[in-house]
């Protein structure tokens, strides 16, 4: 916001009292309930089930692995979309799910991104749709995807080739967080190493991950984004069940050699993970999604709907 | 069907034995880790850290093997470890069943040749393979695609045992059901792996009871470490997490030395065996009576056209054996010629000396 150097704010004489207009947006925001849409990305057995309902701290979503024998194995990416609603404090957020299991599972996987690239602009195509209809919804029901996570195999050494072509090709369309899923696997040192090579080949292949840079932010904003941009990607270990350590609660893994506290920092970066997706990033994900994301697909389908009725009209001629 | 170690064997305890093992997954498992802890040396070195730029480039499989002299309990065992880094790392993977199974009967093609020929290589160097440890990612799910697909094409060529790399990822109760359920995908699928057979009605209870108890085991948990950490004042090899330290040696922790004890001690001689009279074989004789056309009349009547299917094959094994005789033959005559040749040639020169004197 930009202030007139010549002008001068005009001081109020008695309180008129607009400041509530935040409480009246807050009211009509919460009778609405708020929209987010979640993917998840990886291969089977990745844990990406359990993460998601580690985060949310409930039974949202069932693994889809493959658990009977006579169970064949999938040999498409398929995409399931599950919505549920959970309220926290009178907030009621509708959660939309999106799991996409066969990814990478297969011996060949040339393509196996395409049906969730084409997902993924589906909804964006389907809302500008639904923007351009002369008779439109007053709300538009959002189906855009809001943050993509992406899960990488810890395998301590690099991202894979397939890692690569994907996330160059989701980058480009949504806002991608890459998580180190099962990462009680790798000891501390390991991870660190693990975590500069996986930033060197990002960097390297120029992908952009989420947060991005704005203009728009203040110090304090860009403090906090560039320190998430130090801990990604996310090195996490999730758990729906719980564990008593030292009289607490809490939601852990019990091996023979000890226990894995996944809310515990100096086990894992779940509390992070959370924190940046829940608590301090939730709406900046939306509105990204909105402002840059849908914005870049809509002007370009228009320029292409432009084109494409000035070629017709050079034909008529 | 196993033998116990016979221990008054000299000759070839001084000798040693050679026992040659592939191991195979994808990268990130544990799998060279495991050929180092296993060997308790640095056999394979450790991963060089490749620029961020070859992280996109796909390699492909390599087959590399690794010889090195171990021994055990007094025993030397010259043991090769066959490494096959890229396997599964790339977008399409068909490529790399087909390396494996290509190098694994090259060997078989080499040892055939090599019984055929007249006059045979005492020294010649026998690098069938005597068995596959098969890396399964933790998942706790089931199989994979890829890892079905590589046990059955393997199978009929090579032992194959199924093991879980970087186990310490699934807790106990984990463990358990990812064993179980991958057990039931291989009977499902009827993969034939190696499960330590044995006979309750011919073998004694000692080897029931220790082949029972490993193919209890399987597939077996593994956790490679090639570090030492401090626990308790001793020293271990082992893993430091900051939630406990994960011992390769424990057998509480992994499957680590159970493995490691049937695979140097008391089960390679068995798998020897297997790979010799049994895979070998089969290979042999596939491979023997795969020229020949095989002509499948339709006539009516499955038991007659079983029967004689069968009397076909016979006639075309007989066959082949045949053209190895003649070819034997062949050679014979050859070789006497040469020898006729020569006796000619050295009779003529006696002559000529004599001449000259």
């Amino acid at each position: 916001m930009s202030v007139d150097a010549e002008s001068t704010q005009p001081i109020l004489q008695s309180y008129v009292g607009f400041d509530s207009i935040t409480s009246q947006i807050e009211k009509k925001l919460l009778k609405r309930g708020f929209q987010f849409n979640v993917m998840v990305v990886g291969q089977s057995g990745l844990g990406k089930s359990t993460l998601i309902n580690t985060i949310f701290a409930s039974h949202l979503i069932d693994s889809k692995g493959r658990t009977q024998p006579d169970e064949p194995t999938r040999q498409t990416v398929e995409i399931h979309s599950f919505t549920e609603t959970v309220v926290e404090r009178g907030v009621k957020l509708r959660l939309n799910i999106v799991d996409t299991p066969g990814y990478g599972d297969q011996v060949n996987n040339e393509n196996c991104w395409e049906p969730i690239i084409k997902y993924i602009k589906d909804q964006h195509s389907s809302f500008l749709r639904k923007e351009l209809t002369a008779m439109r919804d007053r709300f538009i029901q959002d189906t855009r995807i809001h943050c993509c996570l992406f899960f990488i195999s810890p395998t301590g050494h690099s991202l894979k080739p397939i890692d690569i072509v994907v996330l160059k090709k989701l980058t480009e369309v949504v806002n991608v967080v890459p998580v180190i899923a099962k990462s009680d696997s790798l000891t501390i040192e390991e991870r660190i190493a693990f975590k500069h090579r996986i930033k060197e080949e990002m960097a390297f292949h120029n992908i952009k991950l989420y947060p991005y840079e704005s203009d728009e932010d203040d110090e304090q904003d860009a403090a906090l984004n560039e320190s998430i941009q130090d801990l990604i990607p996310f090195a996490v270990v999730g758990s729906e069940k719980t564990i008593v350590v030292d009289g607490k609660t809490v939601r852990g893994r019990q091996n023979r050699w000890g226990v894995i506290n996944v809310e515990n920092e100096n086990h894992c970066e779940f509390i992070h993970l959370r924190n940046f997706l829940t608590r301090t990033h939730l709406q900046d994900l939306i509105e990204t999604t909105s402002l840059i994301h849908y914005e870049s697909f809509r002007s370009k389908q228009l320029l292409a709907l432009k084109e494409n009725g000035q070629q017709q009209q050079q034909q008529h001629h | 069907m196993s033998h116990p170690r016979r221990p008054g064997n000299r000759k070839n305890v001084k000798k040693g034995f050679q026992f040659t093992l592939m191991v195979v997954g994808a990268s990130g498992l544990g799998r060279t880790t495991f050929i180092n802890t296993l060997c308790d040396a640095e056999v394979v070195p450790k991963r060089e850290c490749d620029e961020p730029e070859m992280a996109h480039i796909e390699e492909g499989i390599k087959i590399k093997p690794y010889t090195v002299e171990l021994d055990e309990d007094g025993v030397k065992i010259s043991l090769t470890v066959v490494d096959t880094p890229g396997f599964g790392d790339m977008i399409d993977n068909e490529y790399c069943f087909q390396e494996i199974l290509g190098y694994l009967e090259q060997q078989y093609d080499d040892i055939l040749s090599e019984e055929s020929r007249i006059k045979r290589n005492r020294r010649f160097r026998d690098n069938r393979v005597h068995a596959l440890l098969y890396f399964i990612a933790p998942t706790g799910h089931s199989l994979r695609e890829i890892d079905i697909e590589l046990m059955k094409r393997l199978s009929p060529r090579i032992n194959i045992i199924p093991v879980i790399g970087k186990s310490d990822s699934l807790t106990p109760g984990e463990l358990a059901d990812f064993k179980k359920r991958v057990m039931e995908d291989i009977a499902h699928h009827k993969i034939p792996i190696y499960n330590f057979p044995y006979d309750p009605e011919e073998d004694d209870d000692e080897t029931v009871e220790e082949n029972s108890e490993l193919r209890s085991l399987l597939p077996f948990a593994l956790i490679g470490c090639e570090e030492e950490v401090t626990v308790n004042g001793r020293k271990v090899r082992g893993r430091q997490y900051p939630w406990g330290v994960v011992e390769v040696d424990n057998p509480q922790h992994c499957d680590f030395v159970k493995l490691r004890y049937a695979l140097l001690s008391s089960h390679f001689q068995d798998l020897k065996e297997i790979t010799h009279d049994y895979l070998y074989e089969n290979y042999r004789t596939e491979k023997l009576s795969r020229s020949t056309d095989s002509a499948s009349d339709n006539d009516s009547g499955e038991e007659d056209e079983h029967s004689r299917l069968k009397e076909e094959q016979f006639k075309k094994e007989e066959g082949k054996l045949k053209e190895i005789e003649d070819r034997v033959q062949r050679e014979l005559k050859e070789k006497q010629q040469e020898l006729w040749t020569k006796e000619q040639q050295l009779m003529s020169l006696e002559a000529n000396q004599v001449q000259v004197q």
